[in-house]
């Protein structure tokens, strides 16, 4: 099949209880960003189960929105999406297919791709159309020290995008496009059963204004105590590096990095954290970054734009202090 | 009972030093090791060894030097290993290195259940254990944090999707990749390592899989993807002011009203 049988882009509009995930209104900008350059239009596939304001994704730019309804669909079953993604991109033949990256997205889409027999670029930062026509597909490799620039020779191209890497496409309520609504095509086997959910996730980190992380410099697991006053105090959450993950004081969904959550809060707190290319990996999107290490020559100074050097135990307190202080003042 | 682990070899990360003039990895500044993940993979196909008479096989693709990994795994308590080596397999991209070891896989036959870590440190994309899932038509599981119930028939395990962490069931055959929470690896016995230290370790080329491989699907004849280009990224510009010491008092005051200023704007 030649490449002019594809067209349109096609983005996989995550939902979770009937939620459509805001990674799904990124791509959606995106794609539009892309579609101008193609000329061509945007689809979005909403699998899930009855009641979901499709019309949303409309509102996000999607031109047509194909909602598959089905009970089933409320439970992450990638082996069941997957059959009917693969359906419904059969029948389309978009040129271009943008899935998040969450954790259901990246266990989703390879199976997808390998489905479809074509490429797959995983967590991509930047997505351009080049003079071809082709999408060029850049991601970080060797934990972020260069940047690939890759390109997809099959069709369709398929890409993941991280949460929080792209802005949000506006929500503009007077535009217009079509929702085909379809049951699905295929039904749900027993191969994997999903049994229960066990607990729902304590807090979302990517979606903080304000987080304060500590890391192997904070020593013991109370000093999180102190960091938790801190960010409650400025309306935010506490985050942490991974060796605070390993040796077990705090939960996975804490854990800022590459092999983490990545971030995009309005402030980043880092407290006694060294500021490895890991750990830095998931803090680039912060507007600002603030450091308080002991050793002047951590490299977190090195991203930070405001640094403290100090103690952890000794400038925290204080700056807790000082902030109340100032909204005493206001008040 | 049969169970892949699927392994590799990569360079240790968290040495590896990096030359950023040529965007390429110091390949003297640090040795090569099992993907830390992949160790967990291996010690949850040997807790399941334990409880069922299971034979455990690693299964890696790469250069000849990779059969390094397949002995630290037997050393580890896998029963046998294979490479899967070739010239004609270099320049894979996921695809085309998931396509291959499912066909590795079909090739050994009778395979319950297939066990591969999250993701590899160097590639980092996630991909090949569902890749390779899609290939041999089996369900799979990702990011299994936690091994429940261990039967002969099905497994159940814990893993995070969506925004919560679910209890799932997968009957064989079946594929799970796994993440670091799920177990603390064992040490590679010293017997067995001087056991394997000469060992012959079985490798498998292109010839040796005849009508079960198109030579078109291996290699970077059979990957989807290109490099094209490598670029080098530019360092973010940031503020970048310090205070030590003495300065404390201001430190304080300035990152204080920061942190309020910010603060409003989200309101
Ligand atoms: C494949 C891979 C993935 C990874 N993914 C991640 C990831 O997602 N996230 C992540 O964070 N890391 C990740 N890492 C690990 C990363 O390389 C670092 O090992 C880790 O980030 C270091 O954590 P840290 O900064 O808390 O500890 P350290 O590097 O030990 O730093 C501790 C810092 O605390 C300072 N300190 C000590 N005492 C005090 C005090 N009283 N007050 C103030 N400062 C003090 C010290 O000067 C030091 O700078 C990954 C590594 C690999 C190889």
């Amino acid at each position: 099949m030649t490449e002019k049988e594809y067209n349109g882009i096609f983005v996989f509009a995550e939902q979770r209880g009937g939620e459509i995930h805001h990674v799904s209104y990124e791509l959606l900008n995106k794609a539009e960003e892309l579609a101008a350059e193609l000329n061509c239009p945007i689809f979005a596939a909403l699998l899930g189960p009855t009641g979901i304001k499709a019309e949303e994704l409309i509102y996000r730019g999607a031109n047509k929105v194909y909602y598959l309804e089905d009970q089933a669909f409320g439970q992450p079953d990638e082996l069941f999406y997957k059959e009917n993604l693969v359906d419904l991109i059969d029948e389309l033949k978009p040129e271009i297919i943008l899935v998040g990256a969450t954790n259901f997205g990246r266990s989703l889409a390879p199976r997808v791709a390998a489905a479809l027999d074509t490429g797959l670029t995983a967590d991509c930062t930047e997505l351009r159309v080049d003079q071809a026509g082709k999408l060029l597909q850049i991601r970080p490799a060797f934990s972020e020290n260069i940047l690939a620039q890759i390109e997809t020779v099959t069709y369709p191209q398929m890409a993941t995008v991280r949460y929080k890497e792209f802005v949000e496409r506006k929500r503009d309520g007077t535009l217009e496009g079509e929702i085909i609504k379809k049951r699905p095509t295929k039904v749900q086997d027993q191969s994997v059963e999903i049994l229960e959910l066990l607990e729902q996730q304590e807090i979302n980190i990517a979606e903080a204004e304000v987080v304060v992380a500590g890391g192997k410099g904070i020593k013991k697991a109370a000093g999180f105590e102190l960091l938790q006053r801190l960010a409650t105090e400025l309306g935010g959450v506490i985050g942490a590096s991974r060796d605070i993950i390993d040796v077990g004081y705090l939960s996975k969904e804490y854990q800022i990095g590459y092999s983490g959550y990545r971030i995009a809060p309005k402030i980043y707190i880092a407290c006694g954290i060294s500021g490895a290319p890991q750990h830095v990996a998931g803090i680039k999107e912060a507007d600002k970054i603030i450091a308080i290490n002991t050793d002047p020559s951590a490299p977190i100074f090195e991203v930070a734009d405001y640094g403290i050097v100090g103690d952890l135990y000794q400038v925290i307190p204080r700056l807790i202090e000082e902030v109340e202080e100032d909204e005493r003042r206001d008040n | 009972m049969k169970i892949i682990v699927l392994i590799k070899q990569v360079p240790e990360m968290e040495r590896v030093k990096f030359d950023t003039t040529r965007g390429v990895i110091n390949r003297k500044s640090a040795g090569v090791e099992i993907n830390p993940f992949d160790l967990n993979a291996l010690e949850a196909a040997l807790q399941i060894k334990e409880e069922f008479a299971a034979e455990v096989i690693a299964l890696s693709m790469g250069p000849t030097r990779a059969e390094g990994v397949i002995k630290e795994a037997i050393a580890r308590g896998a029963d046998d290993g294979i490479l899967l080596t070739d010239r004609k397999f270099s320049g894979a991209d996921t695809r085309a290195t998931a396509y291959l070891l499912a066909s590795a896989i079909d090739k050994i036959g009778n395979v319950d259940l297939v066990i591969a870590g999250e993701m590899t440190v160097d590639g980092d994309t996630a991909q090949v254990g569902p890749q390779t899932a899609e290939y041999l038509g089996l369900a799979h599981i990702a990011y299994v944090t936690k091994l429940e119930e261990i039967t002969e028939d099905y497994l159940t395990v814990v893993a995070p999707t969506w925004d919560g962490n679910y209890s799932k069931k997968i009957n064989y055959p079946g594929l799970i990749t796994v993440t670091k929470d799920l177990n603390t690896p064992r040490l590679p016995l010293l017997k067995r390592k001087l056991e394997v230290r000469e060992a012959e370790v079985e490798k498998w080329g292109i010839a040796d899989f005849e009508t079960e491989l198109d030579p078109q699907d291996v290699g970077l004849k059979g990957s989807c993807t290109r490099v094209r280009k490598i670029e080098v990224p530019s360092p973010v510009e940031r503020e970048g002011k310090m205070w030590t010491g003495d300065q404390l008092r201001e430190a304080i005051t300035e990152v204080a009203q920061i942190c309020q200023e910010k603060d409003r704007m989200g309101e």
